[in-house]
């Protein structure tokens, strides 16, 4: 009864236009996120996985930003804590894992990146590198590019808190303000920037206030409340679409575990904050929320997981046994028109032979260059 | 045909590509109203418009790496770097982004912009106006790295980097924009990214350069003919990256005797890299040590005209080395 009763108080959520199934949605998304999470430490601490990138404490803020966009036409340009972003946009456990293990058919990178490096251009998830915020003034020429092309695209970018002291970061923003464009950026502000705490990386209370040098509006928001992640992007992406330019949003989080696989963070934070953080875990208030909406119980939540869990670990068993990069393979994609036997450098003569074939420089432009082969396979006597 | 100096055909070459395809745009500092501190932009703003004739912010990093954003969404942007001195902040968005975006994605992803950038000294620049940066970029693979001489090669090169689909760095050397002058087809062609040219041709030894220098060395070829009747074959080496060794052995083996002149500092510069893959390859065919040619190791080129000179190979000196190589 109690629930019927809240659920007549509580509009927000159709407020916002999501229907049950959305909220329920979203929910998995969260959960597959966090049991990805679980499933690579795991595989980490078995010695299969020689490096992960944690998501968990960020999922409400990730999915929450990440779901109103539209799937086929919008962009995204995450960073590598971004696992939920990147299922949000289409990628499965089984892409999560292809690439923790390093295959061939990782879609991000076929293996060449570390794991978390997201790319799919068929998903619409810009490549990116290592390097900090080198991803911003992408996202901006991105956005220019869809403004130039009468598109009514909008481009999300993501990024931590550390990431707002490169000087990348500044110009991308800066950038995007002048030209009034179709970005929304994400900051996931989860306090460090591996060890070095807020204090240090900058003397404003909010990164949203930055958002004023550049013109345009910046907008804080509590990052474990799903629903208000969702609506300020949803607002941000609507503003966007409609040519009213950019939005910084700063999504106050944080991050469960330590920066990867091979940090520790005992050295720079107390176990007590970790612990106050996780009982504000955006799972459990997430839960608890559809709970009062009469759209999870106990058991559904227990089986939810169970479910999702299940999944996963086949998943992660088909992903193991996938097959890895062929070694010779390591000479390919370095031009899209230099043969790979050409590129190891121990012939003379490899000059390209400048292709006429380049349609691909073409607007829409096609990869040119898929052997569909890898070099070196036959015969290998490895 | 025409006949124009180096930066009039960086103009006009743009300007027809602007014309041909709307999805080329170009975008740097000074490009707009003031056309370009070179000139090499006169005109585009009031011809194309402040959507495709981009002033930017002064920030060469973002100049890249929105040029970046823009080849990943289909269209082709034309970078200016107003001084290749200047290109340094965006080191990480070549080397760690456009240079390894397809490499990365396994042919997923491309990365289809060419960065303009005026290079080279002899024209008072001093420490930041006069650096040759062809091999921080050279060492990368990935990036192709080009320096046409002439009118006739910038005009075609320029149009195969516009078409190429990987990024590519085209470098000009400032001092032949309006020093140098040359023929120029009317009608759009293309010179491939990639094969080195003989642009004089010998038996008695080999002179590889690029550049200002390619010109210097042309001129020392001739005087040196005129003077002793030898033989110098020149061989322009055009693209930096990927290098056509093959261009470069076949005329060496020809004439067994190699020198390679460049304006960058020596050690490390590009005639290194030259003269080990001759060194290598032709050891048994050489009748002498392959000569290199360069700056010397100091920081930068410094401005006062004894200074900058004493920096600079010239012709003189470079046809001196010619000489004694002749004779060795």
């Amino acid at each position: 009864m109690a629930t019927e009763v809240d659920r007549q108080s509580d509009t927000r959520a159709r407020d916002l236009g999501l229907s049950d199934q959305d909220l329920l949605d979203m929910y998995r998304t969260m959960v597959m996120a966090r049991l990805c999470d679980e499933a690579q430490f795991r595989l980490n601490r078995q010695g299969k996985a020689p490096f992960v990138v944690p998501v968990s404490g960020h999922e409400g803020c990730q999915i929450g930003t990440a779901w109103p966009f539209q799937k086929g036409k919008d962009v995204f340009v995450p960073y590598y804590r971004d696992m939920g972003i990147c299922l949000v946009a289409g990628m499965t456990p089984l892409d999560v894992f292809l690439a923790v293990f390093g295959k061939r058919d990782d879609p991000s990178s076929g293996g060449r990146q570390m794991p978390a490096h997201w790319s799919s251009r068929q998903l619409g998830i810009v490549t990116g590198s290592s390097p900090i915020a080198t991803q911003i003034p992408h996202a901006a020429g991105i956005a220019y590019a869809i403004k130039y092309r009468g598109e009514d695209a909008v481009v999300g970018s993501w990024f931590g808190d550390g990431a707002t002291s490169e000087g990348d970061w500044h110009e991308g923003l800066n950038f995007a303000g002048i030209h009034r464009l179709p970005v929304v950026w994400y900051c996931e502000n989860n306090r460090y920037a591996i060890s070095v705490p807020l204090s240090k990386q900058m003397a404003v209370k909010d990164v949203a206030m930055r958002a004023e040098g550049y013109g345009f509006e910046g907008v804080v928001v509590e990052g474990n409340d799903v629903l208000g992640c969702y609506e300020a992007s949803k607002n941000a992406i609507d503003k966007a679409r409609e040519g009213g330019g950019p939005t910084l949003i700063e999504l106050k989080t944080y991050r469960f575990h330590p920066h990867t696989s091979d940090d520790d963070d005992r050295s720079y934070r107390s176990r007590e904050e970790v612990e106050e953080a996780k009982r504000n875990d955006s799972l459990i208030v997430f839960a608890n929320y559809l709970r009062q909406q009469g759209l999870l119980d106990d058991d559904a939540i227990e089986s939810t997981r169970v479910e999702i869990k299940a999944e996963v670990d086949a998943e992660v068993e088909v992903a193991w046994k996938a097959e890895d990069p062929s070694p010779e393979s390591a000479l390919d994609h370095v031009f899209a028109d230099v043969t790979p036997s050409r590129a190891d450098g121990s012939s003379g003569g490899d000059t390209n032979v400048k292709a006429d074939a380049i349609g691909t420089t073409g607007g829409e432009a096609t990869p040119a260059d898929s052997p569909e082969e890898a070099p070196g396979e036959e015969g290998s006597d490895r | 045909m025409t006949e124009k100096n180096v930066v009039q055909t960086v103009h006009d070459t743009l300007w027809d590509e602007m014309q041909a395809d709307d999805r080329v745009l170009i975008l740097g500092e000074d490009v707009g109203a003031r056309g370009g501190v070179f000139r090499a932009t006169a005109g585009f703003l009031e011809e194309f418009g402040e959507m495709r004739v981009l002033d930017t912010p002064l920030a060469e990093s973002s100049i890249v790496g929105c040029a970046i954003g823009m080849a990943m969404h289909g269209l082709l942007p034309v970078a200016e770097i107003q001084f290749a001195d200047f290109i340094h902040p965006a080191f990480d968005q070549l080397v760690s982004e456009a240079a390894r975006i397809r490499y990365r994605t396994a042919g997923d992803w491309e990365c289809p912009i060419v960065v303009r950038a005026p290079y080279g000294g002899g024209v008072h620049g001093a420490l930041y106006h006069s650096q040759s940066i062809e091999v921080f970029y050279g060492h990368v693979p990935g990036l192709k790295v080009v320096v046409p001489s002439t009118p006739y090669d910038v005009k075609g090169m320029l149009r195969a980097a516009i078409r190429d689909p990987d990024p590519v760095l085209f470098l000009e050397h400032k001092k032949t924009y309006r020093l140098i002058k040359g023929d120029v087809p009317d009608e759009p062609y293309e010179v491939p990214i990639g094969p080195a040219d003989v642009k004089r041709e010998g038996d008695d030894l080999t002179c590889i350069a690029y550049g200002l220098m390619l010109h210097h060395c042309l001129e020392a070829a001739q005087r040196l003919q005129e003077e002793a009747g030898a033989s110098v074959e020149v061989v322009d080496v055009r693209t930096i990256a990927p290098l056509d060794k093959e261009t470069i052995l076949g005329s060496v083996g020809k004439t067994g005797k190699a020198m390679v002149v460049s304006e960058d500092n020596r050690t490390y510069g590009a005639a290194a890299e030259i003269s080990a893959t001759i060194s290598e390859e032709l050891m048994f065919d050489l009748d002498a040590p392959v000569v290199r040619i360069g700056g010397p190791d100091i920081p930068a080129m410094p401005f006062a005209g004894p200074l900058e000179h004493y920096y600079m190979p010239d012709v003189d000196r470079i046809h001196e080395r010619m000489r004694q190589l002749a004779e060795f």
